[in-house]
C-alpha cells in the first residue's frame, strides 16, 4: 500500500438488481401517475424543459383513460386507435408466426418485437410520405403502420424468389424506400448518423420530409450515436432521435450502456437538444410525444431526442436464450404492463372495443397471417421451393457490373 | 488550358461540379470558410453559400455517415478526410455501409459520394500524416478507388468521381499538390507550371475512371504503380537504363487489366510499385493477376517495390521512401533475370 493512506482502486462493474433464479424487482423504476407531466409548447426553449429526460410521460392510466395535456393534444378518433391496435396485434402474431417459421428451419433466423409494438407501430403516425426512418431490425411496426404488404416482409424473411431483397440479406433486414424504411444494416448504430445525414440533405434542398433515427439502449455505447448527436445538434438538422430502452442489450442490462447517466434521454441534454422520456408501452404517449417531436422538425426547430421506457419481452433474437441471465418471469413483473392490453382496455372504455370483438380481430390477423405465410411458403422457403438467381448475386455490388465481376460470375457458372 | 496545381485542378473540379449540380455538396473538417488545410476548397464557400460547402465537427464517421445519408437522399456529397491517416474511424461506414447499400437494398438506395483525402508519405509527415491505405479500400467491394498523379487527371478522374454512381475513394498524393516529385529531396522543388500535365482544360471534362495511361513506353519491363510513385518510376528509368514501360494505373479498382496484359506480355518482366507498406499490399494483389494472366510471357519473377513493413517513420524518411534508387536498383536486377 502506498504511504498516502488511501486504499487501493476498485473499478465498477453494474449489475442488474436480479439474475436467474432471484425474484424480479422494478420497485427502483420510479413511475410517474398518467397525466401529470406537463406538455410544453414545441418552441420551448431546452434549458426550460430539461426535467422532461428525466420523468416518464404517460397518457393512459390504469382505469384505461387517456389523461393529461398530452392526451389532449392528440386529438384521434376510435378509428384511429383501431388502426393502431391492429398494427400491434398484427406485428405481434406476425412475430409468432415467423418465430414459429425459425424454429421450423424454414429460415435461419428472426428477431421478435414482443412487448415493444406501440413504439414503432405508433412512432409511424406521426411521420408523412416522403419522410424517412432508418431503424434497427426492431421496427418492423414502421413498416406494418406504413401498409407495407406482409408478403413481402415474409418473402425476405424466407430469402425466396419474391424476396425484395433477392436472398443477400439476414431475415428481418428489410428495405423500401417508398415506405419511409432505409435499409437495414448488422452493423450497430451506423443508421443513426445516416438519419442527421439525410435530414441534412432534405434542408440543404429546400425539403419539407424529416427523418427519424432509432436505436436501442445498448447500442447508444457506440461511437455513432455521439457522431448523430454532434451533427444534429450542429446543424439543428430536422430529425427525431429515438432511444429505445427495452432494458436489455442481448444479455447486457442497460445500465452498462447507461453508467451514471440517470437517463439515456439526459444524453440528448448536453448536446442541447431537446429530450423528452415516455412510456413505450402507452400507444398513445408514444404517438403524442412523436407528433410533439415532428411538429418541431418540420418547423425547423431541430432535433428532438426520445426516450421510449419499455421492456424487451422476448429473447433477443431466435438464437439466444434469456434465462441464462434473467428471471424468466421478469417480463411479468414489468410495471408498464403489455401496449395491446393497455390499448385494448383504453377502446374498451371509450365503448368501442370489446373482449368479443377483439378475439374476433385476433382470429382475423391470423388467418390474414396464415393465408399470406402459406402463400410466401409456396414460392420458397430458405432451404425449399424457389430462390433467386445465383447469377444475381453479382448484381448492385455497383451500378455496372466491372470486367473483374462479369469475370467471376462467368468463372462460378452463373 | 490553364497551367493549374494539383490543389488548384481539384479545386477547379469541385468548382465546376458544383456550379453544373446543384445535388453536389462539400464538407469537411476545416473544408468552409478557411478553404481546407491544403486550400482544396479555397472560395467554394464564398461562391455557393454556407449549405453547399461547409466546415464539419471533427468526427470522420460523422462526416462519412452524414454523407451516406444525404447521398441516399439524393445529393452528391464530397467529403474530405483531413489526412487518410485518419479515415479509420469512419472505416465502419465506408466498409459496411456506403459500399453496401445499393447491394443490400438490392438497388432502393444508393450512394453516390466521393470521399477525398490526402495520402502518402515524402513530406516528413511522420506516422500520421504520410500513410497510404488504398488496399483497405481495394479489399471492400462496392468501392472504387482512384489515385491522381497530376493535375490533369487530378480533374478528370475528379469530375469522373462525382459523377460516378457509386463511392468512390479519392486519394490525393500530397506531395504533388505543388509539384511532380521523382524522390530526388535533396534536389530542388519543382513546380507543375514547367509541367505537361500541369496544362488543365477549363470547364468540364473527364478522365474516365478503371482506365489507366501508358506514361512511358517501353520494352524491357513493366512497372506498374500510381500516385507519386509514377515520378519515382520515370526518374527510375531513366536513371538505370532500362527502357521500362511506365503505367500509371489512375483507377486501382476497377483495374485496368487490358493495359496491364498488353504491356507484361510485350515486355516478360513485371515491377509493381508503391508508396505503401510491402504485405497485402496492392501490389500484392497486381502481382497475383499478373503472375495468372501473363504466366506464359514472364521471363523473370515479378518484383515488388514498396514501403518497408514498418509504420512510416518521421527520421528516417529517406530510408524508408521507395526512392529512384531502390527502384533503379530493382528494374536493373529484373532485367538481369535470364
Amino acid at each position: 500500500m502506498s504511504d498516502d493512506g488511501l486504499p487501493p482502486l476498485s473499478l465498477t462493474v453494474p449489475e442488474p438488481e436480479v439474475r436467474p433464479g432471484g425474484q424480479p424487482d422494478f420497485s427502483h423504476v420510479a413511475i410517474p401517475r398518467a397525466g401529470t407531466v406537463r406538455r410544453p409548447d414545441v418552441d420551448a426553449d431546452p434549458e426550460s424543459i430539461r426535467d422532461l429526460a428525466f420523468t416518464i410521460i404517460r397518457v393512459l392510466n390504469r382505469e384505461g383513460e387517456a389523461v393529461g395535456p398530452w392526451a389532449e393534444a392528440l386529438d384521434l378518433t376510435p378509428e384511429d386507435l383501431l388502426a393502431g391496435l391492429r398494427h400491434m396485434m398484427t406485428l405481434r402474431i406476425y412475430d409468432a408466426r415467423m418465430l414459429n417459421a425459425q424454429r421450423q428451419q424454414k429460415t435461419s433466423f428472426y428477431m421478435q418485437h414482443l412487448g415493444e409494438e406501440a413504439i414503432s407501430c405508433g412512432f409511424q403516425r406521426a411521420l408523412a410520405p416522403g419522410d424517412m426512418n432508418f431503424p434497427t431490425y426492431r421496427q418492423a411496426g414502421l413498416l406494418i403502420a406504413a401498409g407495407y404488404p406482409l408478403s413481402s416482409m415474409m418473402n425476405q424473411v424466407f430469402s425466396n424468389a419474391d424476396d425484395p431483397m433477392r436472398g443477400r440479406q439476414l431475415p428481418v433486414c428489410y428495405s423500401s424506400r417508398e415506405h419511409g424504411f432505409f435499409t437495414i444494416s448488422g452493423n450497430l448504430a451506423t443508421q443513426y448518423i445516416q438519419a442527421v445525414g439525410w435530414a441534412m440533405a432534405s434542408a440543404i434542398s429546400g425539403d419539407r420530409q424529416i427523418s427519424a433515427a432509432w436505436i436501442g439502449d445498448g447500442s447508444t455505447a457506440e461511437s455513432d450515436f455521439h457522431a448523430a448527436l454532434v451533427f444534429a445538434s450542429t446543424y439543428k438538422a430536422p430529425v427525431v432521435l429515438n432511444v429505445v430502452n427495452n432494458q436489455w442489450a442481448i444479455s447486457t442490462f442497460q445500465g452498462i450502456a447507461r453508467g451514471g447517466s440517470g437517463t439515456f434521454a439526459a444524453r440528448g441534454l448536453g448536446f442541447g437538444i431537446p429530450s423528452l422520456r415516455v412510456d413505450g408501452n402507452d400507444y398513445l404517449a408514444v404517438m403524442a410525444v412523436a407528433k410533439w417531436a415532428a411538429e418541431r422538425a418540420r418547423r425547423n426547430l431541430g432535433p428532438t431526442m426520445i426516450e421510449y421506457v419499455t421492456y424487451r419481452a422476448g429473447g433477443h433474437s431466435t438464437s439466444d436464450d434469456p434465462s441464462a441471465y434473467r428471471p424468466a418471469e421478469e417480463s411479468n413483473a414489468w410495471p408498464l404492463g403489455d401496449p395491446i392490453l393497455r390499448l385494448k382496455n383504453h377502446l374498451i372504455a371509450l365503448g368501442a372495443w370489446s373482449e368479443e370483438r377483439h378475439a374476433q380481430a385476433e382470429a382475423e390477423i391470423l388467418a390474414t397471417i396464415s393465408t399470406e405465410q402459406k402463400k410466401a411458403e409456396a414460392i420458397g422457403t430458405l432451404h425449399q421451393g424457389q430462390h433467386p438467381s445465383k447469377a444475381d448475386m453479382f448484381e448492385d455490388v455497383y451500378a455496372e457490373m466491372p470486367p473483374h465481376l462479369l469475370k467471376q460470375r462467368h468463372e462460378a457458372g452463373f | 488550358m490553364a497551367r493549374m496545381t494539383m490543389i488548384e485542378a481539384i479545386r477547379d473540379a469541385l468548382d465546376v461540379a458544383m456550379g453544373a449540380d446543384p445535388t453536389v455538396v462539400v464538407f469537411g473538417e476545416d473544408v468552409g470558410y478557411f478553404g481546407g488545410v491544403f486550400r482544396c476548397t479555397a472560395g467554394l464557400q464564398a461562391k455557393y453559400g454556407k449549405t453547399r460547402c461547409f466546415d464539419t465537427p471533427i468526427n470522420e464517421s460523422g462526416i462519412v455517415g452524414a454523407g451516406i445519408g444525404m447521398a441516399a437522399y439524393g445529393l452528391k456529397p464530397v467529403v474530405e478526410i483531413q489526412f487518410a491517416d485518419y479515415v479509420y474511424p469512419a472505416y465502419d461506414q465506408i466498409v459496411s455501409e456506403a459500399a453496401r447499400l445499393r447491394y443490400r437494398s438490392a438497388g432502393q438506395f444508393t450512394c453516390p459520394m466521393v470521399v477525398r483525402m490526402p495520402t502518402g508519405g515524402g513530406i516528413f509527415g511522420g506516422q500520421t500524416h504520410s500513410q497510404s491505405p488504398e488496399a483497405l479500400f481495394t479489399h471492400v467491394t462496392g468501392l472504387k478507388t482512384v489515385v491522381p498523379s497530376n493535375p490533369q487527371d487530378a480533374k478528370g478522374l475528379l469530375m469522373s468521381a462525382i459523377e460516378d454512381p457509386d463511392p468512390v475513394i479519392f486519394l490525393e498524393p500530397k506531395r504533388l499538390y505543388n509539384g511532380p516529385f521523382d524522390g530526388h529531396h535533396d534536389r530542388p522543388v519543382t513546380a507543375w507550371k514547367t509541367h505537361e500535365l500541369g496544362e488543365v482544360p477549363e470547364g468540364h471534362y473527364t478522365v474516365p475512371l478503371g482506365k489507366a495511361v501508358v506514361r512511358r513506353p517501353g520494352q524491357a519491363a513493366t512497372i506498374l504503380t500510381y500516385g507519386t510513385m509514377v515520378h519515382v518510376a520515370l526518374a527510375a528509368t531513366a536513371e538505370s537504363g532500362v527502357d521500362a514501360e511506365v503505367i500509371d494505373l489512375r483507377t486501382l479498382l476497377p483495374l485496368d487489366m487490358e493495359t496491364i496484359t498488353a504491356s507484361v506480355n510485350k515486355t516478360g518482366r513485371c515491377l509493381v510499385l508503391h508508396e505503401a507498406t510491402l504485405t497485402s499490399g496492392f501490389g500484392a494483389e497486381l502481382a497475383a493477376l499478373v503472375q495468372a494472366e501473363c504466366f506464359w510471357h514472364l521471363e523473370a519473377p515479378i518484383r515488388r517495390v514498396a514501403g518497408w513493413d514498418t509504420p512510416y517513420p518521421h527520421t528516417h524518411e529517406w530510408s524508408y521512401f521507395p526512392g529512384p534508387a531502390r527502384v533503379a536498383e530493382a528494374l536493373r536486377q529484373l532485367v538481369e533475370v535470364a
